[in-house]
């Protein structure tokens, strides 16, 4: 058998293929002046819904697309059809999460430079796509009111990692008693700062807000790249 | 279950270092898990048995080292240890901070090898 073993260092982050191409992505996009949006929630959160009226509202005023992950089915992507936008759909088969490669796989003949916003719609998995950066300008993550305002204290990591938070289906809020101060002070409690909207996907209300929030972050980072 | 793939990408990336070092054998690789990295050890230990398997790292072993969160505190102006990932502020003074020093690595730090001294195995 062999000699003594002996530790060597080695030092290497583990997703760092990840890593580098979700900067390969984030330098095309800055490129283009597209802004990115990914989207991370639980299933049946309505996570479809909320995109297909973002969309929607959004196509009146800007060049918009979507590319969605699903694990097996084409649904998704059936659904924001009538969205009218472009949409393209990234089976993940049986992998949880996506990955930049994927995105970037996805992207292949598209010109970002006819888009001012892409949306990216993950996995709806609250655990895995926390450690997958995509390039994205922002990380949206979505809760909606029936699954309880203590959604942000049991997957703290995801919370943590997203830069704004939507709370859906706010039409239902007095049906099921959601508490929204206690939701509210939840999010903040893993993600001190983070701003948080609520609304409903369905009726519309609050979407204003929420949608003007996104117009000003595209215009910020086409006022930062015109320096 | 994403510990799969993170647990292949290890092997792989311990293979190459073998590689890279001439015929060495790995016996252990040694990994710093971040508490924020949303990974889960027993699952990717679990996961790391299957990846190594029909690979030249098969009966190797995976050494975590599950590194815990540390902030920066605005207030303090120190780092200091987060009591609970469910309440982002100072330990010290309470002070609410999203700045996170550490925590979020999933990184291989070192590798046991085992030169061949004789004809492998």
């Amino acid at each position: 058998m062999g000699s003594q073993p002996r530790l060597i260092e080695v030092r290497k982050n583990v997703l760092k293929q990840n890593d580098m191409t979700a900067r390969a992505l984030r330098e095309q996009f800055r490129a283009a002046g597209v802004f990115v949006v990914s989207l991370v929630s639980s299933p049946g959160s309505g996570k479809t819904m909320f995109l297909e009226k973002t969309l929607t509202r959004l196509r009146q005023s800007y060049r918009v697309a979507a590319l969605v992950g699903d694990l097996a089915t084409e649904n998704d992507a059936v659904r924001l059809a009538r969205s009218q936008a472009p949409v393209k759909q990234i089976t993940t088969g049986t992998l949880c999460h996506l990955e930049a490669a994927m995105v970037q796989h996805a992207l292949e003949g598209w010109d970002l430079h006819n888009l001012d916003f892409l949306f990216i719609e993950n996995v709806g998995n609250l655990v895995c796509p926390s450690s997958y950066d995509l390039g994205e300008d922002l990380r949206l993550v979505l809760i909606s009111v029936t699954e309880g305002e203590d959604k942000p204290l049991k997957y703290p990591t995801i919370f943590n990692s997203a830069d704004v938070a939507v709370v859906t289906k706010m039409d239902l809020a007095a049906a099921v008693e959601f508490d929204w101060h206690s939701a509210h002070g939840n999010i903040q409690a893993v993600r001190p700062g983070m701003a948080v909207f609520k609304l409903s996907a369905k009726t519309g209300d609050g979407m204003d807000e929420y949608l003007s929030f996104l117009a000003t972050r595209l215009a910020r980072l086409r006022e930062l790249a015109a320096v | 279950m994403h510990e799969l793939s993170i647990a292949m990408s290890i092997v792989e990336m311990a293979q190459e270092e073998a590689e890279q070092r001439g015929d060495v054998h790995i016996s252990a690789v040694h990994l710093k898990l971040g508490a924020l990295a949303g990974v889960v050890k027993e699952s990717l230990l679990s996961s790391y048995e299957m990846a190594c398997e029909d690979t030249a790292l098969s009966g190797s072993r995976l050494v975590i080292e599950e590194i815990p969160v540390v902030v920066f505190c605005p207030k303090c102006k120190a780092q200091r240890a987060l009591s609970s990932l469910q309440l982002f502020c100072c330990a010290e003074c309470g002070t609410a901070t999203s700045e996170i020093v550490q925590g979020r690595e999933i990184e291989v730090t070192a590798l046991e090898i085992q030169e061949w001294a004789h004809n492998p195995v």
